[in-house]
């Protein structure tokens, strides 16, 4: 499986968003989990929260750091993964897949054309990496 | 003889091995019965006491509390002691901690009953000697740092930085300068840096250091406008180098209406060499648990003065200790003060232990200070040149920076290599700060080390190198030799055990 | 010179291996300007001269066991076992640094963990931190941490909490956008239900009560909570800790958090500090705990290990909300703490707290029967209580002076609208003669 999956949308900040149906589910990316190292807990939005594009809403923690996950699109929460509360390892074995953090009901379709294809974001990657 | 053959057998022998090995709690000690005679004995009726605590008010909850008898607290104690690092029993080159020796005569006069009995709330004509102690201290603090006024309030250095910010926010409002709020730091900083003027609202900006480890000054100068509160730094740097463009600095800062802070923390490397005031900075703060030998007690207390220059001193906590004739007294009327950072007056045992350091030394101690905390430091640094990757090739002051880069290609790290000085009997020094240097190891003698223990500790930071080269297994798995070794810190933050209550109801 | 192991053959040769013929080149990047400043300072002094020198200052202060003390107001004279001070100047505690390297450290971290077990029991809530500064700024922090959780702006203290509590809780939130109200007191000497009633509103995230509150008072909290709680705010409490042995402790109340003053526990008075703050929490908030937290793991050999945890909140700094960075590990303070509750253990902790307040009991119905002298707060106390006095306080305090007592704290300056009265403590360390003697004075003046 590709580090960056082609059939995800990615933001600067490392968040990534796959379309299904009517709702958009958010995770993190490899670089990121990579860069965190072993998570320790994860506080997610509750169901029903409104969310804006760019704006944090949830916190990632490992032992060393903190930091925030900002929303990739504005929308509503409709799901949270549960699992994490008991399992916050899948971030690091799974970010793609089980490690998922939560689903919006977006307000905007048109701001996930605003975020990058997983070609773009690996640019990135390479660029702040020299 | 019993050969063990079975790898079940051989477990389980293991874990009972290891578990007669485990530090066993206070908790798990404890039985119902024993007990230290303290108190006199009560009188209370049972009547009567039922009258003073009514049954709506009366605690019903049962609390599970040790009961030993006093050989076995002073024996469980004494034994966790011994499982203890510290400055009385090992060198500790800790980078920016200046872990120097705490002198016994500090500890005597800090337990003397002629402090220890003094209630905060007396009147001020019953506690003239500790308010003149808090005078003098303070004038000397004065002298030292080319200040104009101190507070002795602030419990440590972080509380100072954040009374730095309150006061920085204070002058430019009281100046109708509402439009400044950035705080620039440069990018070696300190973590409690940005972190107090953040705490305080102030918008922090990172300023990146130039190839010789100091303040570019073309990036101040294009960080500085009229948004600027303050600029916080720290001389010599977390390098260990002299800022020597201070003055260039200072004008520049000034003349865009900003304010300059003066971390404290180095000021090891400065007594009699130079002072802050001098150098043009307006709010000052020191760590009396560092340069001036306050024991660090486990992680505390200690206490962070802060000094300013006269502009600012309206702005100072409440209260300050003045003196009229020769008659000591409180002053809380400053009606322009930003209020209290804390209760009472401060640390009051820290300050007593710093003044009797200050007095013993006297002046030329205090110079001899910084003069072998500088010597010690490039003593050090020389014989770890060439063995460990030193990436600024000048003198230090007190402290310097290595790197373990070139032990990294085979596998070790610089977090290894000061777990492994453990099994040595040496503390760790810092070890990945300041953030510019790569696998960077901070270390400070300080110069209340001996030759000897330093030519003892490049000894064995070569050996180590040797291990890292030859076995590098035996640095990356150390400690060998200690108690415990390479705690799993990520369960212990993925589930949290707190208290005695969370240990015992895990088990069941 | 006691304190520096190089002799002056050390520096030479030292010098001349880092390759410099004197030590002015190692500073030579600091500005001509700049170096060799005039100070200001005495001579040294050798270890004899020292200790006379500062004896006779100390001399010049007359202590609160010379004087017959009934001060209390937030610092209190308890008896501090001998077992405290031995165990406290091990150097291997008292030298020891912040314990980041767990390897080297167990024995600071297990004293730690165990204070934060005790604690927690004594509070009756999950989780406690391992110290703050002092009783004043752990109620800062305790209010912060309610306000950031609810992102409300408004908190509610009780005029009945100490009054440096709440002016160091206000010079903390001086930087923020927060709200601070307080809550009147009735003639009672308790918290006002009906006005507090109509202050509770939804931009309440926060109610801080004191119970036992500065006046001595041990009130009934549990309407206080309900409504806080019903209101979606958080509820903090503080209070004197010895108290909790026999009164309904914070967690009874349902108290979110419990924020105060450790220094009973086995800290002198020490002349206002180091002190040491106490922190606990329910389990819902332990993220949120700033400060740190000392927690039991496994290390590669499955030995039992304590260490640091849950770091990373309090390192991380979120601009949103004003997170914490006021704590150091009073790690010192906070081991005499665990050293004094071990060594009175669960009955000894018992008898202390009953003793308390059976001597504050005693006086105030001593004093009660003097006349010029009343009792305006007549409900349960711990070991403090009001007295309004005929004649004027600094008056009396001044007479009272003169004949070696020191009868109390003065409400006045702090309580304009209690004129006359002042605040008398009387704990265990206070014999029958102390008693009888102190309220004959009163009579008598």
């Amino acid at each position: 499986m590709l580090s960056y999956p082609r059939n995800l949308k990615y933001s600067k900040t490392h968040e990534w968003a796959r379309k299904e149906d009517k709702k958009v589910v958010v995770g993190i990316t490899e670089y990121a989990q990579k860069e965190l190292s072993d998570v320790v807990f994860v506080e997610l939005p509750p169901v029903g929260q409104e969310v804006k594009k760019g704006r944090a809403c949830a916190v990632v923690e490992s032992v060393k750091a903190a930091f925030d996950i900002y929303a990739p699109i504005s929308g509503k929460v409709v799901e949270i993964n549960r699992q994490l509360e008991t399992n916050p390892a899948l971030i690091n074995t799974s970010p793609y897949r089980e490690g998922w953090f939560f689903a919006i009901e977006p307000s905007n379709l048109a701001e996930l054309s605003e975020l990058f294809d997983s070609e773009k974001y690996e640019g990135l990657l390479h660029e702040s990496a020299n | 003889m019993n050969v063990i053959t079975d790898l079940g057998e051989k477990k389980r022998v293991m874990e009972k091995q290891i578990a007669g090995r485990e530090s066993k709690l206070i908790f798990e000690k404890s039985r119902p019965g024993k007990r230290v005679h303290l108190t006199p004995k009560s009188k209370i009726s049972q009547s009567v006491k039922r009258e003073w605590i009514p049954s709506v008010l009366e605690r019903k909850r049962e609390a599970l509390l040790p009961e030993l008898s006093e050989p076995e607290i002073v024996r469980h104690f004494l034994n966790l002691s011994q499982k203890n690092f510290s400055v009385d029993t090992n060198f500790y080159p800790l980078g920016s901690c200046t872990m120097k020796y705490n002198p016994k005569i500090n500890e005597d006069m800090a337990a003397h009953p002629s402090f220890t009995n003094l209630h905060p709330y007396q009147p001020e004509e019953t506690v003239q000697g500790i308010l003149r102690i808090f005078y003098d201290l303070e004038q000397w603090l004065i002298a030292l740092t080319g200040m104009d006024r101190f507070s002795l309030q602030p419990a440590a250095g972080a509380q100072g930085e954040l009374l730095g910010m309150m006061i920085a926010r204070a002058f430019h409002r009281s100046n109708g300068d509402t439009k400044r709020r950035k705080v620039i730091v440069p990018d070696s900083s300190h973590g409690t840096n940005p972190a107090s003027a953040a705490l305080y609202g102030f918008e922090v900006v990172t300023i990146k250091s130039n190839e010789r480890g100091r303040v570019d000054l073309n990036e101040l100068a294009r960080a500085t406008n009229e948004e600027t509160a303050c600029l916080m730094l720290t001389n010599p740097n977390t390098l260990g180098l002299f800022e020597d463009e201070i003055i260039e600095i200072q004008k520049m800062l000034h003349q865009k209406g900003s304010l300059l802070y003066y971390d404290g923390a180095n000021m090891n490397a400065l007594l009699g060499i130079a002072r802050p005031g001098d150098m043009g900075f307006d709010i000052v703060h020191l760590n009396l648990h560092k340069t001036f030998s306050t024991p660090h007690g486990g992680g505390g207390p200690g206490a962070g003065p802060l000094g300013v220059k006269k502009r600012l001193e309206k702005f100072l906590p409440v209260p300050l200790v003045e003196k009229k004739g020769d008659k000591y007294f409180l002053n809380g009327q400053l009606p322009a003060s930003i209020g209290k950072v804390k209760s009472f007056y401060g640390n009051s045992g820290v300050l007593l232990r710093a003044y009797t350091y200050i007095r013993k030394l006297g002046i030329d101690g205090l110079c001899q200070v910084s003069r072998d905390a500088i010597i010690n430091a490039n003593y050090l640094r020389k014989k770890l040149n060439g063995t460990f990757v030193i990436p600024y090739p000048e003198f230090c002051m007190h402290e310097f920076v290595a790197s373990a880069e070139a032990q990294n290609s085979f596998g070790v790290h610089a977090s290894d290599i000061a777990k492994r000085l453990l099994d040595f009997g040496f503390y760790a020094p810092t070890v990945y700060f300041p953030l510019i240097v790569k696998e960077a190891i901070m270390i400070e003698p300080t110069e209340t080390e001996s030759r000897e223990t330093l030519d003892q500790f490049a000894k064995v930071m070569h050996e180590i190198d040797r291990e890292a080269r030859e076995c590098p297994e035996t640095v990356k798995l150390a400690p060998h030799t200690l108690p415990v070794s390479r705690p799993d810190e990520v369960a212990a933050a993925r589930n949290p055990i707190l208290t005695y209550r969370d240990l015992i109801s895990q088990k069941s | 010179m006691s304190y520096f192991p190089l002799t002056e053959d050390d520096r030479k040769q030292m010098l001349s291996e880092i390759g410099v013929k004197s030590f002015d080149e190692l500073v030579a990047k600091v500005p001509a300007q700049l170096k060799n400043p005039v100070l200001d300072l005495p001579e040294g002094l050798s270890e004899f001269e020292l200790r006379q020198y500062l004896e006779n200052i100390l001399g010049e202060n007359q202590t609160a066991r010379e004087l017959l003390s009934f001060l209390g107001a937030g610092s209190y004279d308890h008896y501090i076992p001998s077992v405290v001070r031995h165990i406290l100047s091990r150097g291997e505690f008292y030298t020891a640094y912040t314990p980041y390297q767990p390897e080297a450290s167990q024995g600071t971290l297990q004293t730690i963990f165990e204070y934060q077990s005790m604690m927690a029991e004594i509070t009756g809530l999950d989780v406690v931190n391992a110290s703050h500064y002092d009783g004043a700024t752990a109620f800062a922090e305790g209010c912060l941490l309610a306000l950031n959780f609810n992102q409300r702006q408004k908190v509610l203290v009780a005029r009945t909490v100490h009054p440096e509590y709440r002016q160091v809780m206000k010079t903390y939130l001086s930087g923020t956008d927060f709200q601070i109200e307080e809550i009147p007191f009735t003639a009672a000497g308790t918290l006002d239900l009906e006005a507090f009633r109509k202050m509770l509103d939804m931009n309440v995230g926060c109610v801080a009560v004191g119970s036992p509150n500065f006046f001595g008072v041990v009130e009934d909290l549990d309407e206080v909570s309900d409504l806080t709680h019903k209101h979606g705010a958080l509820f903090v409490t503080t209070g004197h800790p010895l108290s909790y042995l026999v009164f309904r402790s914070p967690g009874e109340w349902k108290a979110d958090v419990a924020c105060g003053e450790a220094q009973p526990f086995g800290i002198p008075l020490n002349f206002g500090g180091p002190y040491v703050g106490y922190f606990a929490t329910t389990r819902s908030l332990v993220r949120r705990i700033p400060g740190r937290l000392a927690g039991i793991t496994k290390d590669r050999n499955g030995r039992r290990t304590f260490v640091l945890t849950l770091q990373a909140r309090e390192q991380h700094i979120r601009r949103e909300k004003a997170s914490s960075n006021i704590c150091t590990n009073q790690a010192l303070c906070a081991l005499a703490v665990c050293v004094y509750l071990s060594t009175l253990g669960r009955e000894g902790l018992k008898d202390a707290a009953l003793l308390n307040v059976d001597r504050a009991n005693t006086l105030r119905s001593r004093i009660e029967k003097l006349s010029g002298y009343q009792i305006p707060f007549s409900g349960a106390i711990f070991n403090e209580f009001v007295v309004k006095s005929k004649r004027s306080v600094s008056l009396l305090f001044e007479k009272l002076l003169k004949k070696g007592v020191l009868a109390g704290y003065s409400l006045e300056k702090d309580y304009p609208e209690l004129k006359n009265h002042f605040l008398v403590t009387a704990t265990e360390t206070k014999t029958e003669e102390d008693l009888d003697h102190f309220a004959k004075l009163l009579g008598k003046i």
